[in-house]
């Protein structure tokens, strides 16, 4: 293994920052990018790759993925080495993580539970984000400890799960409250939990237990009301709203509308959603479909990916994830009778990149700038880590993916480094694979294998009050202050009602 | 002559006129992905350094900006300087008009080359630099305009892309001013030689006949007033428009750039295909984000006519509030200040008709502080998405990116030190732009340039504004700018015409006579030779027999049925002589 000192020169690639392309040569030292620039001299001790006719983007930003996650009765198989491991394979050098505290339990015991978990496994560096699961005035003071302390400035709230994970309306709005006063963003898993519940009952009852009633059981317009509703709260708070894993196309509508009305919002859509469809749930065998089994579920109008795509594309959507949250076939079938027990959850940390190649670029629908913006750049300004990660630039982390969008890989569960026994993508054929992985300045994967260290990545503190969010929310503070109209009492008649509850005339 | 020149050299740094050596310190820096605060260093008109703690050489002027953005300076994509309209010309020249452009922090203008009709493209290009180049204060950039489409044109236009730096040009879907609108026929063609060059075709989006229609209509009811231009060029002519342009662009692959956004329809056109994956840019104008129609209805003529411009400021008076929404939000991308000044007295040419109103507006001394005053104050954008608007984006479509739009290491010295909390009062008493009137009259901004500094000259300072005529350049701007090409090069790989092989097909068909009727049901045999498809050969000879001598290929590709109208087939449920569904 290569030391921390090694000199690492990447010579002749085209750099792909999200505002423009350039070919020139990149000097790494340290963990760190420290110079950019043509014909950079070569000395003895650095290594030198020969990326001609690749690029070189920073290394992907996953935005939501849940690994080692004890859910539904069973842990995730993908753990924070296997889960950062895949990850670096795919070209992803960051992921942020969730912390998911029980009911009733603290948000600071769960954070250092996860930070215990993650610390010595992780491959590459690693953010966090914090559920809010419950209220309570404990909740709303570790919150603000969280945020000023601990490197956390993203919480989020589940609006499905009802009788777990869900918050009822009314501690949405004090935790988005919150959010606002620290500084942080709200998140928010956007599905009505109440008619779920009662969804789940009816077709139960009529007998339909298979995977699919997972699809009919979330329909479309259950994640959009939810949508509406985070907006809408998010408005009344005017606190900045990020809408974790868009999955469908009203849902998508409702964001980017939000947006043209001038509301903070961010929309993520997930590699599942941008790669593939809900037509899978239908499928006869019952591990197939139990494995594309996620909440808010895919969406059976084959229409969704390239809709969603299109969105990516042109802006109104803003950054990608994969909610990567992965069961085997024996977990899964926890709920072989019944799908509302089999555990949710996909794969996706270690193809987003390349399923976004294929689905976004070769497609023709963006530019590999606005492939680098989707992946990284907008993520890490969101996160506010921006450009120490989601930029090849001087002084930037050295996370540098090269990219051969020549080279083509067809995904498949046998070659995957995920750990499941399963892949969503299963057979699709991506025109662009990682060449090099560069994960602070290390080699992690090249074309001979993936070649990481377990714990040698870093927690990356996210501070509060991210400009790309807060600095238009502190103006509209200063403007909307509450109006009051200063006028003289009023002196005329007046009712009163007395304690029996009849109103009766009263003279002033 | 060689030793006059050597003593320059031998002089020391410091020693050296400070005038070109500049040193920003305390200041944010403001980009259009993120800000931070750090020194910048300025030398021979090239951002050297940034960071903090520089090494700089004694004998740089220290500017000192704490508290205050430090953000690249403006451009502006649309200007109209020197422009003759019904006669007449625009007082703010390419000297006066770049001036005022820097006074308001614009440090980069496009211009339009106006080629009259029937002249040559290039011709015009020549005359164009020729006068702005000895004139402009500031750099700039050319868009050419295109008046009629011939071979001739199609040929200038490669010249001006490969040799000439221009990217870009520009089309009227309908007559504005002395402009004809564009024949919408050949529009496809244009496009799609645009594509082929790698250039940018910008559009006037309005259409020409609605509004020939309607001014009729409103000229019918005797109203001649200047209230008649916004009556006469409705909301629906310029988002059909806007439509018909992004249609046609994308049937041939091509980006567009819908110049001067003025209405609620047409932005949501533009939101609406741009999801929909359209390559296609919305440029909106200051004046659009200020004021609405309602200006027109003003009962003082001279107030109401200074506002005509075309597309015209909309009636609906939520539009400014909207554009504002969507340009904060990416639905539109730039801004431009369409500025084409013109006096009362021009003016008063339409006095009693409105149709010969000379059109155009102020705005490109105005253009930054009334944008940050209405999206950045109001809380609407955040600064990054300012510089993105005022400057980043239009230098990406123009493809002077990073050269001109951004504050980085090798970058032009185009800088401006933005104060935030200073005032101006906008007045057509104190304005640089060589008007009577301002549009924005009175509007009081809360954000102003407190210093300019152009190609790494200080033009603005608190003593005032000195600019150099002459002192800007051309820049050249290179075509197939990634930011608008990179997606449409990546389509052209996969939408090529897909074709099904099949076998011919040889049942019964109608076909034409020569004169145009129906002829009866006949097999045509796909077999030459046989008497049935005698048409498709020679005629026969003098003596009745076949012709096997003359060829009848022809050169031209001429085909003996040319004269017959092209149908591949027809369907007929009732054919002459009865149905037969069975096989007899």
């Amino acid at each position: 293994m290569a030391s921390q000192s090694t000199k690492l020169l990447i010579k002749g690639g085209r750099i792909v920052n999200e505002d423009q392309s350039f070919i020139a040569d990149v000097l790494i030292e340290n963990g760190v990018i420290s110079d950019i620039g043509q014909d950079l001299g070569v000395s003895n001790e650095a290594q030198v790759i020969d990326a001609t006719g690749k690029l070189v983007i920073p290394g992907g930003i996953d935005t939501h993925t849940h690994l080692q996650m004890p859910f539904m009765g069973t842990v995730s198989v993908d753990d924070f080495y296997t889960g950062t491991r895949a990850a670096l394979a795919g070209g992803t050098t960051m992921i942020i993580d969730f912390v998911v505290p029980s009911k009733g339990e603290s948000l600071l015991v769960a954070y250092d539970r996860w930070r215990q978990w993650a610390d010595p496994k992780v491959c590459c560096d690693y953010s966090l984000h914090v559920c809010v699961t419950w209220w309570s005035e404990q909740v709303k003071s570790e919150m603000e400890i969280l945020a000023k302390d601990k490197g956390v400035n993203s919480f989020k709230m589940f609006m499905a799960y009802k009788d777990t994970l869900m918050l009822e309306d009314s501690a949405l709005y004090f935790a988005f409250e919150q959010s606002k006063r620290v500084g942080a963003i709200a998140q928010v898993h956007a599905e009505n939990g109440s008619i779920i519940a009662e969804k789940v009952k009816e077709l139960i009852d009529a007998g339909v237990t298979g995977p699919e009633g997972h699809l009919q059981s979330r329909p479309e317009s259950v994640e959009a009301e939810a949508t509406h509703r985070a907006i809408t709260i998010a408005e009344q708070t005017n606190c900045p709203l990020y809408v974790v894993h868009v999955m469908s196309k009203s849902a998508a509508d409702l964001v980017s509308q939000a947006q043209r009305k001038g509301l903070v919002v961010f929309g993520e859509p997930i590699a599942a959603s941008l790669g593939t469809t809900g037509a899978h749930y239908f499928d006869k065998c019952w591990r197939h479909a139990a494995g594309h089994v996620m909440s808010p579920p895919l969406r059976d109008d084959h229409t969704t990916p390239g809709y969603l795509m299109d969105l990516l594309a042109s802006g109104d959507l803003h950054l990608t994830g994969t909610d990567n949250c992965t069961f085997n076939a024996n977990q899964k079938a926890l709920g072989k009778n019944d799908f509302s027990k089999i555990p949710n959850g996909v794969n996706g940390v270690e193809d987003r990149m390349s399923v976004i190649w294929e689905k976004g670029v070769v497609t023709g629908k963006m530019d590999a700038c606005r492939f680098v913006a989707v992946t990284s750049s907008t993520a890490a300004k969101v996160f506010n880590i921006y450009p120490q990660k989601g930029r090849v630039a001087v002084g930037s982390d050295a996370d540098v993916v090269i990219w051969n969008p020549d080279r083509t890989r067809v995904i498949s569960a046998k070659t995957h480094h995920q750990a499941c026994d399963f892949n969503i993508f299963e057979g699709m054929e991506c025109h662009g694979v990682p060449f090099y992985v560069i994960a602070r300045g290390q080699i992690v994967r090249d074309p001979h294998g993936v070649r990481v260290v377990a714990g040698s990545g870093r927690f990356v503190p996210n501070p509060p009050y991210a400009e790309i969010a807060y600095s238009r929310i502190r103006r509209r503070d200063q403007i909307n202050k509450p109006r009051k109209v200063e006028r003289e009492p009023y002196k005329g008649e007046a009712i009163t009602i007395n304690n029996n509850d009849n109103a009766s005339n009263n003279n002033v | 002559m060689a030793s006059a020149r050597t003593p320059l050299k031998k002089v020391p740094i410091h020693l050296q006129s400070a005038q070109l050596r500049v040193f920003i310190k305390g200041g944010r820096i403001v980009n259009d992905d993120q800000s931070f605060t750090a020194d910048v260093y300025i030398e021979d008109g090239v951002i050297k350094q940034i960071g903090n703690n520089l090494v700089v050489p004694g004998g740089s002027r220290i500017i000192e900006a704490k508290g205050k953005f430090i953000i690249p300076g403006g451009l502006d994509t649309c200007t109209h300087f020197e422009q003759t309209c019904y006669g007449t010309v625009s007082p703010d020249d390419f000297y006066s008009g770049t001036r005022a452009a820097i006074a308001g922090g614009t440090t980069t203008v496009i211009d339009f080359v106006v080629p009259e009709v029937n002249q040559s493209l290039l011709d015009a290009y020549k005359r164009c630099r020729e006068s702005a180049d000895a004139k402009v204060c500031c750099d700039y950039l050319l868009q050419v305009c295109l008046t009629d489409w011939n071979d001739k044109v199609s040929q200038e236009m490669e010249v001006l892309v490969k040799d000439n730096g221009i990217n870009s040009f520009h089309v009227f879907m309908a007559n504005v001013g002395d402009q004809r609108a564009f024949p919408e026929s050949v529009m496809y063609q244009v496009l799609k030689r645009c594509r082929q060059l790698g250039a940018l075709l910008t559009v006037h989006a309005e259409n020409g006949c609605l509004i020939e229609e309607k001014t009729k209509e409103v000229i019918s009811h005797g109203i001649a007033g200047p209230e008649g231009h916004v009556l006469s060029r409705p909301e629906e002519a310029e988002a059909e428009a806007v439509y018909r342009a992004i249609a046609l662009a994308s049937m041939v692959n091509a980006p567009v750039y819908i110049s001067k956004v003025m209405s609620r329809m047409s932005a949501d056109v533009i939101h609406e295909q741009r999801r929909k994956g359209k390559v296609v840019f919305g440029e909106v104008i200051p004046a659009a984000l200020a004021a609405d129609g309602s200006q027109y209805f003003n009962r003082s003529w001279r107030h109401a006519a200074g506002f005509v411009m075309s597309p015209p400021l909309r009636l609906d008076s939520t539009t400014p509030e909207y554009l504002t929404d969507l340009l904060a939000n990416d639905d539109l991308q730039v801004t431009g200040s369409d500025h084409c000044t013109f006096d009362a007295n021009q003016k008063a040419i339409g006095k009693d008709d409105f149709r010969k109103i000379p059109v155009g507006a102020n705005g490109t001394e105005d253009r930054l502080s009334v944008v940050w005053e209405k999206s950045v104050v109001s809380g609407k954008m955040d600064i990054n998405r300012f510089v993105a608007v005022t400057s980043a984006t239009a230098a990406k479509i123009f493809n002077v990116y990073p050269r001109k739009g951004r504050i980085a290491v090798g970058s032009d010295a185009d800088v401006v030190i933005w104060d935030p909390n200073s005032t101006r009062t906008i007045s057509a008493s104190s304005q640089q732009q060589k008007t009577d009137f301002n549009i924005f009259e009175g509007l009081t901004c809360r954000g102003a340039p407190s210093v300019v500094i152009n190609g790494g000259c200080v033009s603005v300072d608190e003593d005032g504004l000195h600019v150099t005529q002459g002192g800007g350049r051309f820049i050249p701007a290179v075509s197939g700018s990634e930011f608008v090409y990179g997606r449409i090069r990546e389509r052209e790989k996969l939408n090529k015409p897909s074709r099904v092989v099949r076998e011919p097909y040889s049942g019964p068909a109608l076909s034409y006579t020569s004169n145009g009727t129906l002829e009866s049901v006949k097999v045509v045999s796909p077999l030459p030779g046989t008497e049935k498809g005698e048409e498709f050969h020679n005629r026969v000879t003098r003596s009745g027999g076949r012709n096997l001598q003359d060829s009848s290929f022809s050169l031209s590709g001429a085909q003996i049925d040319d004269n017959v109208p092209q149908r591949a087939g027809m369907k007929v449920s009732q054919p002459p002589g009865g149905k037969s569904s069975s096989i007899w």
